[in-house]
């Protein structure tokens, strides 16, 4: 059952993903990173960290994705156009990429030995207790800091969103 | 995962949906009949007895019409926003808890279950995640229909919904840091007792004058959220051409009428768990049990002197009926009062839930039928300087009170 | 004690790399703006479950708390970074990034 709900959401997520790069139109795109993101929160739900899936679905998929699709909208971008600049930088990244991927695993699968299994119910300690208490005890001075970033980051946005007063 | 609690779920999972679709099919005809005695005309009166076969007549309509896509809309998306907000607005009833825990006997087996599909420990925060994961239901309907009102309805309506996210969450936050949890289940338990022996200690009567602020914020709230009248621009049809589901026709339009007041069900339901004591009677046990029995003989009464009165030739003979089915439901409750305690049960938490969820229904049709609608601008400024404002205030005040009477 | 229908805690890892390097492939390739943006959500996406999957294997809750940290930091980047892309877009008229190279050499 683990199995069978851990493979359904991980090829959801991969396919999102690779719909991600392959589309040329950006709210295709879009959908497609949503779509990850549905599925890495019913992986997350796997994991035990329940209320950090809640949070993904309402901060990430849930306000994040929707200013990118407001963006997008009122940009009105089209779809990419294909040039033939870049062919040569895509027929030699693509090695790259899968050699960097293959050293990642390698090293993966050399750290960590197969018996570390993953069942549902096997962390309990992901619940809104759990994260509310350390929060607010040992990480009280990164979520104030964090505070401080999200006024700077809203201040940033008016500023920049502001229509210039001449 | 034994075969007694799947069955069980099964079984709740049926009575839900099945009672949930319903409710929403009759849920048109209650709007129509009351905005139109608002209106002092009589409504749906022709088809069936009291346009009772109204909802009917309207699916058939619905289902059987043109289903028309047209030809320059991107088709994936156009398919799936309603898709979307349907599902979504479907999926928030599965952690309301309708009653307590009830120990049943049936054919020899032990059931002890709660009148809940499910209780998650993050209750209040996944039905906020469905709320916010709605919006593109309405974003992508406006976008997909390649059509310049459809997107300008879109976009107003999901940056209202956004806007007034957080004015119902930071709502949502007071009745949370009383009862110290997010489950919906122990956030009714922390409703039950009563203050001075007669007053019911829910949410709205602990701390006293902020959660009925916050009651207010959250009913206000909650109206943008779902669109409906005072907030309906994008989606009034003598403003943006009906908005966007412009481009829509039968099934599709009809599944975003269902998302709209599957919507509306959901949000009174958990106004009801969050802040009127969930299925916790209004007065102390042993007269509780007697207002249902009461309430259902009143109605009886009610409908018996205007059968023997009638408005119009028909009412000679439908109202009588009524008041028969009233008077038998008076009964029923009377028979789980003394003969058989079993229906008492299940029942009387059913009763005093469906009832305040049915009152709350009933304040948000009047409102529909009662206030005019907001200008965008109107709207934008009235959630972000007074909304989020008085959301922050009552949300810090209940803070104060928390810290300074330790529970 | 693990039933046997669990799964391996290197799928989770692998899973999480190969969406980190997807994130990087649509970075480097891709020419709209916006979508090379999405890419870097992508990533951020991709270190989040591998701090949860970490967070599982110690049974320790810290992992989430720096996830949920992370989130916050992707939510304000992304607040900012959109404000600039709009204001590029209205200076530029352009999304694509090749064409948004006034200042090079």
């Amino acid at each position: 059952m683990d199995i069978a709900l851990f493979i359904i959401f991980a090829v959801i997520a991969l396919l999102c993903g690779i719909n991600l790069v392959v589309q040329t139109h950006p709210i295709s795109s879009a959908l497609s990173l949503i779509g990850v993101m549905g599925a890495l929160a019913v992986l997350y739900l796997l994991l035990g960290a329940e209320f950090l899936a809640a949070a993904q679905m309402i901060v990430y998929a849930g306000a994040i994705m929707v200013l990118f699709i407001f963006v997008i909208m009122l940009l009105n971008a089209g779809a990419e156009r294909v040039t033939k600049t870049r062919q040569l930088v895509k027929i030699a990244g693509v090695p790259l990429i899968a050699v960097f991927l293959g050293i990642v695993a390698f090293v993966i699968q050399a750290q960590l030995p197969r018996s570390q299994l993953v069942w549902f119910g096997g962390f309990s300690g992901g619940g809104p207790r759990d994260i509310g208490i350390p929060l607010f005890t040992r990480y009280l001075l990164p979520f104030e800091v964090t505070s401080v970033l999200i006024l700077i980051a809203i201040i940033g946005a008016i500023v920049l969103g502001k229509k210039e007063m001449d | 995962m034994d075969l007694t609690y799947i069955i069980v779920t099964l079984v709740k999972l049926i009575i839900v949906f099945s009672v949930l679709m319903t409710t929403l099919a009759y849920l048109q005809w209650i709007e129509r009949k009351v905005i139109a005695h608002i209106q002092l005309r009589p409504g749906p009166y022709r088809v069936g007895p009291h346009g009772l076969l109204q909802p009917l007549a309207d699916v058939i309509k619905l289902i059987t019409k043109e289903g028309m896509i047209p030809s320059h809309v991107n088709k994936l998306i156009y398919i799936l926003a309603p898709f979307l907000a349907v599902t979504l607005a479907l999926v928030n009833i599965c952690v309301i808890p309708f009653g307590p825990e009830i120990h049943l006997d049936v054919l020899g087996h032990q059931i002890n279950t709660w009148l809940q599909m499910t209780d998650l420990r993050i209750g209040v925060v996944f039905v906020l995640a469905m709320s916010a994961v709605g919006v593109y239901g309405v974003a992508l309907a406006g976008w997909s229909s390649n059509n310049k009102y459809s997107l300008l309805g879109g976009l107003r309506s999901s940056a209202q919904m956004i806007s007034y996210e957080l004015p119902m969450a930071l709502a949502i936050a007071c009745p949370l840091l009383l009862a110290n949890t997010l489950s919906f289940r122990e956030i009714v338990e922390s409703q039950s007792g009563y203050f001075f022996g007669f007053i019911p200690r829910w949410m709205i009567f602990q701390a006293f004058p902020l959660q009925i602020i916050a009651f207010i914020v959250f009913i206000i709230a909650s109206f943008a959220e779902t669109n409906r009248i005072p907030f309906d621009l994008p989606e009034a049809e003598n403003e943006l051409v009906a908005g966007f589901h412009t481009e829509y026709s039968s099934m599709n339009f009809a599944s975003f009428f269902m998302a709209e007041y599957c919507n509306m069900v959901t949000v009174t339901c958990v106004s009801t768990v969050l802040f009127l004591g969930g299925w916790e009677p209004l007065f102390p046990a042993p007269w509780s049990d007697y207002a249902a029995p009461a309430i259902f003989g009143l109605a009886g009464l009610v409908s018996l002197w205007a059968g023997l009165n009638p408005a119009r030739p028909k009412d000679r003979f439908t109202f009588p009926v009524v008041a028969l089915a009233s008077f038998g439901l008076a009964a029923l409750f009377l028979a789980g009062e003394f003969v058989f305690p079993v229906i008492n049960v299940i029942a009387m938490p059913l009763f005093w839930f469906c009832g305040k969820t049915l009152a709350l229904l009933f304040v948000w049709i009047w409102v529909r039928g009662t206030l005019p609608r907001f200008r965008y601008d109107q709207l934008m400024k009235f959630a972000w300087t007074f909304m989020f404002p008085l959301g922050m205030v009552v949300m810090l005040a209940t803070a104060a009170v928390v810290a300074v009477f330790p529970r | 004690m693990a039933p046997s229908y669990a799964v391996p805690l290197n799928w989770y890892l692998i899973l999480s790399a190969i969406l980190f390097c997807l994130g990087i492939a649509g970075f480097l390739y891709r020419r709209n703006i916006i979508t090379v943006f999405m890419s870097i959500e992508l990533m951020l996406n991709a270190v989040n479950l591998s701090f949860i999957t970490f967070s599982y294997k110690w049974r320790a809750v810290d992992g989430n708390i720096f996830a949920f940290f992370v989130m916050v930091v992707a939510a304000a980047e992304a607040a900012v970074g959109l404000a600039i892309i709009l204001t590029v877009f209205k200076n530029r008229r352009t999304l694509e990034i090749d064409e948004i190279s006034s200042m090079k050499d």
